[in-house]
């Protein structure tokens, strides 16, 4: 074999701490190396094209391009490999930059360190045969997990493409957070205005299906042929029959339960439709609240209901589906704002969540949109807002910045004036932060034309006083301490994770961060995709944006689905199992040990039992060959002898520098 | 030297191994690299697809051969890409831990963790604290060939067949 060795500066990323021409220099001692050089930026066209000459001009079988992480850049040198007329699986990577010069600053030892990984790269890829990519075919399908607005424009985009679409949606109404708000910044117009119509989109669009109160149970596969199983949760209301006409919500007399869509701001009927511009507009039974569950007499509902779709017996059910692609919009969840016990929240009625505030303000909140304390009924003349309550606070592990309060806090200060025009507002703030089209310009004009009193510094404690609350805090540019009188205090509370997202992280077998927000591909240039093909991000479950990037991000998701399924068959990754037949023994442990299913038993021309792999379904881990007591079955570009080959080059006493 | 966080046994590295999944670890590996958190060099990286796809036996070979440490990582428990390699990785490597003494290695050279890819300070610790670990333990004692059994061992073998005992392997026969 004939291999050129590429080391590559990356501009001073590896240069500065790393000897490139030396070790391209030793590079060239090790076995079948004939060719070896140093060069500026290896991904750049020039860069490529010098690797592409050098494989012409040395007549090379393969390449070690020392470099980045083969995450970044394998599939950019494989094309080069191609462009060359070599397969692209006859290249190697050392990954001499996010393991080597980015983490040490010993020049001598990184030197050594670069060499070394060169050389067992070197190493494997004498032992690296060409692979061919078989083809199979794709489901043009796509799973929606989450009816929020980034999962919603998802949704619409792929359908409208064309595409077949499974929403699944964990509550009783697609909307989610946004669907609560009363107005959305800087442009201050209604929420439920913009979304709404999308929101009938989706329940009338003939390409989607959508499961509300549903959840994912359990997905299998991989792109192009998921299979997901969707546990649809008892409702106690049969949404076949059902029409929204809301006769149970008038008569059922358990008028205690939870409101969820309210914040708990209120109250509900535990027959209830979450609220009127409710998609799909279907009534749901709370279980918890439902006298007829709960103690077995009532059954008013069942008895007003015209369409008689009541059923106290009904069961979750689970549907399966077929699809072939998937996008994670679960949106997030607030933070536990009790844990902030010096601001008082759970103990003084007054003192509110931002969302709970949101409900409050809504024309079709629990009040009508007249701004009310909740301890007495009285329209607050002094409304104190706190801001980051949950976010950029290390004590309660939530060291990021949520993003949007800054921005939601200025446009309920600004309502509060709408509403009540004789009151006052006081922002308690660390930093403003504004980075968005016209929204630096609303918070100023929060302050400038609005009257908003912005004081820079923390809140020490919240207290009552009487029948209103004193805030006590820092101004941390006059240098003194405050005291506020409010009579209502509102907590920016930050954001994090849905609840469950890293639950159905696993399911997806997508990466999640420490907070449980998935993680995407690449940070900058694959903001949507995940590591798992096939499974793509968009909106909050990724990380806290406003409305304009989750919707961005919803369209970017369905993108990416549509260029997958612009091709009617799928290429599979050839890096899959083979089966050696002459040592197979046909004791199947690798059929039971594979997670996919994809090795079969079949039966030679003498009768014997052998395994097969199914080229298009194996995923490439790997778990066989190690299972299988007679090597027989070996996970091609990753076989015994190959990692055997880089354990060697490693352990070997002459290697020692 | 100064600017290396791990200790040096005679101011040379020591040769450890690492067995990284592609989908967590390695990509956690990169994360601290990104990071730019600082780790001791003496680690040399192999990429396998998966846990799951590391063979006891690639372990063994690298003790054996003259590694002072060896360190497996791989995604947490419930998190793995290929949804249960890392369980079956978790029976072998655990399996092989304890089986090291029996061999004569010493368990402390050999260890398994899980960081995931957003893990990079996690990584930065795992790695700087095995490299420790294997500096205070400094190098492996060198295997040596011959019989495979050591020079006691043999003595004691001698002196029985001396005073008429069978070779303690073949007791069982020669009763």
């Amino acid at each position: 074999m004939r291999i050129g060795v590429f080391v590559c500066h990356c501009g001073s990323n590896i240069a500065a701490t790393v000897d490139c021409p030396s070790v391209a220099e030793a590079a060239k001692l090790f076995p079948d190396v004939v060719f070896a050089t140093d060069t500026m930026y290896a991904c750049s066209e020039p860069g490529q094209d010098g690797i592409i000459q050098a494989i012409k001009e040395h007549r090379l079988d393969g390449c070690v391009v020392a470099s980045c992480s083969p995450r970044m850049h394998e599939p950019t040198f494989r094309r080069a490999l191609e462009r060359a007329g070599l397969n692209r699986y006859m290249l190697e990577m050392a990954n001499i930059r996010e393991h080597v010069s980015w983490i040490g600053k010993n020049k001598e030892l990184n030197t050594g360190k670069a060499t070394e990984l060169v050389r067992i790269a070197a190493e494997k890829l004498r032992l690296n045969t060409p692979l061919f990519a078989n083809q199979f075919d794709v489901t043009k399908r796509v799973l929606v997990i989450g009816g929020g607005v980034a999962g919603i424009q998802a949704a619409l985009d792929c359908a409208d493409a064309g595409i077949q679409v499974i929403m699944v949606e964990r509550e009783t109404s697609i909307g989610g957070k946004m669907a609560k708000l009363d107005k959305t910044f800087p442009t201050v117009d209604c929420s439920s205005c913009i979304l709404g119509p999308k929101m009938v989109d989706v329940a009338q669009h003939p390409n989607i299906t959508l499961y509300a109160a549903s959840e994912v149970e359990e997905i299998s596969g991989y792109v192009g042929n998921f299979d997901v199983k969707v546990r649809r949760k008892a409702t106690y209301v049969n949404w076949a029959s059902c029409t929204g006409c809301g006769l149970c919500m008038e008569k059922c007399p358990s008028k205690k339960s939870h409101d969820a869509f309210n914040e708990g701001v209120a109250t509900t009927t535990a027959i209830n439709i979450p609220f009127p511009q409710a998609i799909p507009k279907k009534a749901a039974i709370n279980p918890e609240f439902c006298m007829k569950l709960q103690k077995g007499k009532c059954g008013v509902c069942a008895k007003v209901c015209p369409t008689k779709c009541i059923d106290f017996e009904q069961q979750d059910t689970i549907v399966s589906e077929k699809v072939g692609a998937i996008v994670a919009a679960t949106g997030y969840d607030l933070f536990d704002w009790t844990v902030y016990g010096q601001y008082g929240a759970g103990r003084y009625p007054d003192v509110v969540t931002s969302l709970q505030y949101e409900r409050m303000m809504n024309a079709s909140g629990p009040t009508s949109g007249h701004i009310q304390r909740p301890s007495d009924g009285r329209e607050p003349k002094r409304v104190v807002f706190i801001q980051c309550v949950g976010s950029r606070d290390k004590s309660v592990n939530r060291p990021y910045c949520s993003g949007f309060c800054c921005m939601y806090t200025a446009k309920q200060a600004v309502l509060t004036k709408d509403h009540i025009p004789d009151s006052d507002s006081y922002v308690f703030y660390m930093d403003i932060r504004s980075p968005g089209k016209g929204y630096d310009e609303f918070t100023r004009r929060a302050q400038e034309q609005y009257g908003v009193q912005y004081v820079r510094g923390r809140v020490s404690m919240v207290y009552p006083k009487g029948d209103v609350l004193v805030v006590r805090g820092a101004d941390t540019l006059a240098g003194t301490q405050v005291e506020v009188e409010a009579d209502l205090v509102v907590l920016a509370v930050g954001v994090e994770a849905s609840k469950g997202a890293a639950h159905l992280a696993e399911k997806l077998r997508i990466s999640y961060d420490q907070y449980g927000f998935f993680m995407e591909s690449h940070p900058k240039l694959k903001p949507v995709e995940t590591n798992t093909a096939g499974v793509y991000l968009a909106g909050c479950s990724q990380g806290p944006k406003d409305i304009p990037t989750s919707v961005g991000q919803g369209s970017a998701a369905a993108a990416k689905v549509l260029t997958l399924f612009a091709k009617d068959k799928l290429e599979s990754d050839p890096q899959v199992s083979s089966v050696n037949q002459n040592r197979c023994v046909g004791c199947l442990k690798c059929t039971m040990t594979c997670p996919f299913g994809a090795i079969k038993d079949v039966k030679d021309r003498a009768g014997n039992t052998k395994a097969e792999v199914i080229e298009t379904v194996c995923q490439g881990c790997g778990i066989c060959t190690v299972t299988c007591p007679h090597g027989a079955i070996q996970l091609q570009h990753f076989t015994d002898n190959q990692i055997l080959a880089e354990v060697n080059a490693l352990c070997q006493p002459e290697l020692e520098f | 030297m100064s600017a290396r966080t791990g200790v040096l046994t005679e101011g040379r590295e020591l040769r450890i191994v690492g067995f990284l999944c592609n989908w967590c670890s390695y990509g956690g590996a990169d994360t601290a690299g990104v990071a730019r958190f600082e780790q001791p060099t003496d680690l040399r990286i192999i990429r396998v697809p998966c846990s799951g796809r590391i063979d006891p036996l690639f372990i063994m070979r690298a003790l054996v051969s003259g590694a002072d440490g060896v360190l497996v990582s791989g995604c947490h428990p419930r998190d793995c890409h290929y949804a249960e390699g890392n369980y079956y990785a978790r029976r072998r490597l655990e399996l092989l831990k304890q089986f090291l003494p029996i061999t004569g290695i010493d368990p402390q050279r050999f260890e398994y963790t899980w960081v995931s890819a957003s893990e990079g300070a996690r990584w930065q610790d795992v790695v700087t604290k095995f490299t420790n670990r294997i500096h205070d333990l400094g190098p492996a004692p060198r295997m040596q060939g011959g019989s495979g059994y050591d020079e006691l061992c043999l003595k004691q073998i001698e002196e029985g067949v001396k005073q008429g005992a069978a070779c303690p392997c073949h007791k069982e026969r020669a009763l």
